[in-house]
């Protein structure tokens, strides 16, 4: 009777022990004072790396803490909750999710115990719930033990397009902002005044190839406006948050979706297909970006159907 | 008619997904569904498989973003008034409503190359049924894996496509008399297939699509296509017609509101 139940209790000390290593591994990175991300891997999300494929984290103020992007898992959360206990015994105030993907949101469970405002884009809601069967059904199956405990859980605070909100961490103002259609219909971006850090989601991918899931003259259009405003640090949705890289990060973004844009345009034109600018559009592109052969295609896919209506 | 398939569907294949749910690994639902799905549509009528010397399909590998993949289907044996494909039948077998559009196609098309965009969320088998003139049924099909990453079948930017409901294009190249041309209609349509939500009421918004898409030349009809709510966002049909005089391409289109878009270009 005894000998199956052995290597039950030997497998799940193990499992214990490679839970409590891997919060150890969960490095988080301070950016500007009290400002902290941990960044996320350039892979696809899978069990093995719990989902973590995008940059989350939090920001201190002198009451409260911010948590924006909860990760790519409950597991994720998890992690990202106890990087936060680790600097501060200050309550988390807010949860913000810059926009509704799973790597951005799927952690939101784990800090549902902090009682925090869920803060997004006005249309957040409404896209968690278009995708919310979709994403839970393909995430269970890629994420296996690093999902059970994930949720949807929607904004109860929302930021409104040309409305910027600001929420106070105690002397530490953030200001809320939300966009028309760019990276998705729903971007938002955060602002720490004090340091003039700007969180930008999704808005800016650095060294990991964009993923266009919005509007790719809405976009480009955005990233326009972000280049004139002289942000002391910027950290990208995915990709190393610097003080000084992330206006070329720009610069390579804006550079490769006018080029795609432009060689789309000429195909739609002389009535070419989706198929034929999959093939021909913007592969000189393909040694700037990591994880290009996963998402190239896509944005042209995506570009196409959009530029047929100009 | 396509109302009455999805009813007797949604009956057999939610009695085929109990019963499969005991022996099937549910990563791969896609080929037990298939002999079901034959049933329901075209009972117990023969269907010649792999009939690739009838005809072709096209799509990618996979599913590139799942909105939006690009099916086309070419025939190999051209169009003549004695023997001619009139119907094709795309299922795609596990999308949500897999009876996906049903093309009735004119002997005066000559050719058969016509390609629209599908809504694909999951590996699946997308087949196309060439029904002929004699009635008899061949089939040809191809494999799409999923999409990886945050590709949902949702649409991007609903707000912008209905701003623009209606709008229609119907583009060509610069077409010679005589000669097999190219055309596209498209219709900005957001094609909501029910898992919409509407932040506002914070309801689901009804399913709202195009049902049909009808395209004549010179007052005779070249292509007649049922969609539904496989059919991508702003539904797009491509295919190919030889005007054999100067005259008009028209289209008219017809969703699920009994709402109608209609265009027209002078050849």
């Amino acid at each position: 009777m005894n000998k199956p139940i052995l290597p039950l209790i030997a497998c799940s000390f193990l499992l214990f022990a490679t839970t409590a290593c891997n919060a150890n591994n969960y490095p988080v990175k301070e950016v500007s004072s009290g400002i902290f991300y941990h960044q996320g891997v350039h892979e696809d999300p899978l069990e093995s790396n719990m989902g973590a494929i995008a940059n989350v984290g939090f920001i201190i103020g002198e009451q409260c803490v911010a948590v924006i992007d909860s990760g790519g898992s409950y597991l994720e959360g998890e992690y990202l909750r106890k990087a936060v206990k680790k600097q501060t015994d200050l309550p988390i105030c807010y949860v913000i999710n810059t926009h509704a993907h799973p790597d951005h949101i799927f952690g939101n469970a784990a800090f549902k115990q902090d009682n925090p405002d869920f803060i997004g884009h006005e249309k957040l809601p409404a896209a968690m719930v278009a995708r919310k069967d979709f994403f839970a059904k393909t995430f269970k199956e890629i994420l296996g033990k690093a999902f059970p405990g994930t949720e949807f859980i929607p904004p109860n605070i929302t930021v409104s397009i040309d409305s910027p909100l600001t929420i106070d961490l105690g002397n530490r103002l953030l200001t809320l902002t939300a966009y028309s259609t760019s990276h998705t219909d729903h971007d938002l971006t955060v602002l720490d005044n004090n340091t003039n850090t700007l969180w930008t989601g999704d808005l800016l991918f650095m060294e990991r190839i964009p993923a266009l899931d919005g509007s790719i003259n809405g976009w480009i259009t955005t990233m326009e406006k972000l280049q004139q405003i002289p942000f002391s640090a910027v950290i990208p949705g995915h990709g190393e948050a610097s003080t000084d890289k992330w206006q070329q990060g720009l610069v390579a973004q804006l550079h490769y979706f006018r080029l795609i844009r432009d060689e789309i345009r000429v195909i739609i034109n002389d009535m070419g297909t989706i198929e034929q600018a999959s093939k021909q559009v913007g592969l000189d592109e393909e040694n700037n970006w990591e994880l290009f052969q996963d998402y190239h295609r896509r944005n042209i896919t995506a570009s196409f159907v959009q530029l047929e209506w100009e | 008619m396509f109302k009455r398939i999805s009813k007797a569907l949604l009956a057999v294949v939610g009695f085929g997904f109990t019963s499969m749910s005991l022996t099937v690994n549910a990563a791969t639902p896609a080929e037990p569904l298939w002999p079901t799905l034959k049933t329901v549509y075209f009972g117990d009528r023969s269907i010649r498989e792999d009939a690739t010397d009838l005809l072709t399909i096209e799509a990618p590998k996979r599913a590139e973003d799942a909105a939006i993949v690009p099916i086309s289907i070419k025939s190999l044996v051209p169009q003549s008034s004695d023997k001619y494909i009139k119907n094709i039948h795309i299922i795609v077998d596990n999308n949500p409503e897999p009876y996906s559009a049903n093309f009735r196609l004119s002997p005066e098309l000559g050719l058969v190359d016509i390609s629209t965009r599908m809504r694909v969320d999951q590996y699946t088998f997308v087949r196309a049924i060439a029904e002929m003139n004699d009635d008899s049924l061949h089939m040809v099909s191809r494999f799409v894996k999923a999409s990886g990453g945050c590709s949902a079948p949702a649409g991007k930017d609903a707000a912008a496509a209905l701003a623009r409901l209606g709008k229609m294009q119907i583009r060509m190249r610069k077409p010679t008399i005589g000669e097999p041309t190219q055309a596209q209609v498209i219709v900005s349509h957001p094609n909501y297939n029910g898992l919409q939500f509407d932040q506002k009421s914070r309801l689901y918004i009804a399913a709202h699509y195009i049902k049909n898409i009808d395209v004549s030349y010179n007052g005779t009809a070249l292509i007649n296509v049922d969609t539904g709510i496989s059919v991508s966002e702003d539904p797009s049909l491509r295919f190919t017609f030889t005007p054999s005089e100067a005259g008009k391409l028209k289209a008219i289109v017809t969703d699920s509101k009994e709402q109608k878009f209609t265009h027209e270009k002078q050849i």
